[in-house]
């Protein structure tokens, strides 16, 4: 089980579908420089809903053929330069969607069904440039209308930074259930952790109900400050300098080149 | 009558005038004026207003994840939400995927986020943009990430309920599926907006000005709201209030 941010990286294949959480949740910012670093290729992100910075890294790096978000968002850093880059060169197959589809997709592959269905959606563009969604009719109720399914999503692999992790792999993630979401729905889970706990995380009641059982979980690596340069919520919130210093230089490519020479390829430059 | 106030200001104040009684408000992303908004609404509310803002720690109630302001939503938890457009059409349909001809856009923009759901479940959509152009507010949005109106069967409980740009305030004839302007901010003029507005909208023959937010709103927002804005958009609370985020 616990093993190192390299390893995570390594049993993340080149054309895996990989759940992401978005930024003010738990991000394993420690291992998008792994898998940067080790050349990843051809990812299919799911941004569970959205995606932010480690989107717009792993993007320019080259590590993404498809993105399948409700949106790529910076929040009050403004664009993704390298996400919109890649779109304008063509670089980048898009899978656009919306925050409730994606959950319910996620949420049919929890319960182990084909489909979901989701209110709203009923004449946006997105459905219609979306094959795994489609309109159907409420069985018991023929008058109710239309209703948009959405067909079921199954990562191969959720990454995600978390608080706290024990050695049996129990990963302590709070209220942000939406990776408990991401766990269940995925083949395997990979987590780095701010600190590893001493004991059975499932043992104490007050932090069992906040946590991924360990059945989901096949790697934890220990990570302190594993989201750096973002943030993690109830420890430590963004490296505004150093994001406004990547969004600079993201702008370019060489700038972005820069940026990872310094702070991916350099050795141990991150801790 | 003579109290100086940001434009910002004008705008939070005017929002959070139309949640005066509400229940429960949502803020989803990049909504600073928004979220100010909603938080110095419950702050005059005397405790009968809910905030519920995504990604804030400590202005959201929810503990299923980020699923949970979805079902909230479709059960009619909430009474507000605000949503956005990088082009926003007379209809109000609400395009937040890009410009040009999908998928080779010409410009791209973040992403639909939960409008194609939220548009259609929370019963007052305030639709707001500051940039008050004619690329914005366009005829017919190029991709439509979430409907302004919808056919008669279409499971629908919401939609928009006004559009709040640096310029104006556009109300929704829900009748006529039409914008209908409703006050111009002072210091801007009628000829301008229709200068600046790609679509056609409804007018009445006189518009009034938007009310200016009075000495003890200003001294609100200033105070508590702004500290309690800091923790989720600390670059626009620096920005328009000097607040410093103590986390």
């Amino acid at each position: 089980m616990m093993t190192s941010i390299e390893d995570l990286a390594a049993r993340i294949p080149d054309g895996a579908r990989v759940a992401l959480a978005p930024d003010y949740s738990g991000v394993s910012m420690a291992t998008v420089r792994a898998l940067i670093a080790r050349g990843a290729k051809d990812l299919h992100l799911i941004g569970v809903p959205s995606v932010g910075f480690q989107g717009d890294m792993l993007i320019g790096a080259g590590c993404v053929a498809t993105l399948e978000a409700a949106a790529v968002t910076l929040d009050e850093y403004g664009p993704a330069p390298q996400f919109n880059a890649a779109i304008k060169a063509g670089a980048l197959k898009m899978i656009d969607g919306t925050c409730p589809a994606i959950h319910a997709g996620l949420q049919a592959a929890e319960k182990g069904i084909p489909f979901m269905p989701v209110r709203g959606i009923v004449g946006s563009d997105l459905l219609t440039h979306r094959d795994d969604w489609t309109i159907g009719h409420d069985p018991f109720d023929e008058e109710d209308g239309p209703i948009v399914m959405v067909k079921a999503i199954r990562p191969d692999v959720t990454l995600i930074h978390a608080p706290l992790a024990d050695c049996h792999g129990n990963v302590w993630i709070g209220v942000r259930r939406e990776m408990m979401l991401m766990a269940h729905a995925s083949r395997n889970t990979l987590v780095t952790a701010e600190e590893i706990y001493d004991g059975d995380l499932l043992a104490d009641e007050r932090l069992a109900p906040g946590t991924i059982p360990g059945l989901y979980v096949s790697g934890v690596a220990e990570a302190a400050n594993g989201a750096w340069p973002v943030g993690l919520f109830g420890r430590y919130g963004p490296d505004d300098a150093h994001l406004r210093d990547y969004l600079q230089r993201a702008r370019t490519v060489d700038g972005f080149a820069s940026y990872l020479d310094e702070f991916v390829h350099a050795p141990k430059a991150a801790e | 009558m003579s109290t100086d106030f940001a434009p910002e200001e004008l705008l939070i104040a005017t929002v959070a005038d139309m949640l005066t009684g509400l229940g429960h408000v949502a803020v989803g992303a990049q909504s600073p004026i928004p979220g100010t908004a909603a938080l110095l609404a419950r702050a005059r509310s005397g405790g009968g207003l809910r905030v519920s803002m995504l990604g804030s720690e400590t202005h959201s109630p929810f503990t299923d994840g980020g699923r949970e302001l979805f079902d909230c939503a479709a059960q009619g938890r909430i009474d507000a939400f605000f949503l956005g457009g990088g082009q926003i059409d007379g209809q109000a349909n609400i395009n937040l995927v890009g410009i040009g001809d999908y998928p080779e856009t010409k410009v791209r923009f973040p992403g639909s986020f939960g409008s194609a759901y939220l548009y259609f479940l929370v019963p007052r959509v305030i639709l707001f943009r500051e940039e008050h152009t004619a690329r914005v507010l366009v005829p017919k949005v190029d991709f439509v990430s979430a409907p302004g109106v919808s056919e008669e069967n279409t499971y629908r409980k919401g939609g928009p309920h006004a559009l709040v740009t640096g310029r104006c305030v556009f109300d929704f004839d829900d009748a006529a599926k039409r914008f209908r302007l409703q006050s111009i901010h002072p210091g801007h003029t009628v000829d301008e907006v229709r200068e600046h507005t790609g679509f056609n909208f409804d007018m009445p023959d006189d518009v009034p000005e938007t009310p200016a937010p009075d000495a003890s709103t200003l001294a609100l927002l200033r105070g508590d709201v702004a500290e309690a804005v800091t923790e989720r958009y600390p670059a626009f609370a620096a920005k328009v209030f000097g607040t410093v985020n103590a986390a």
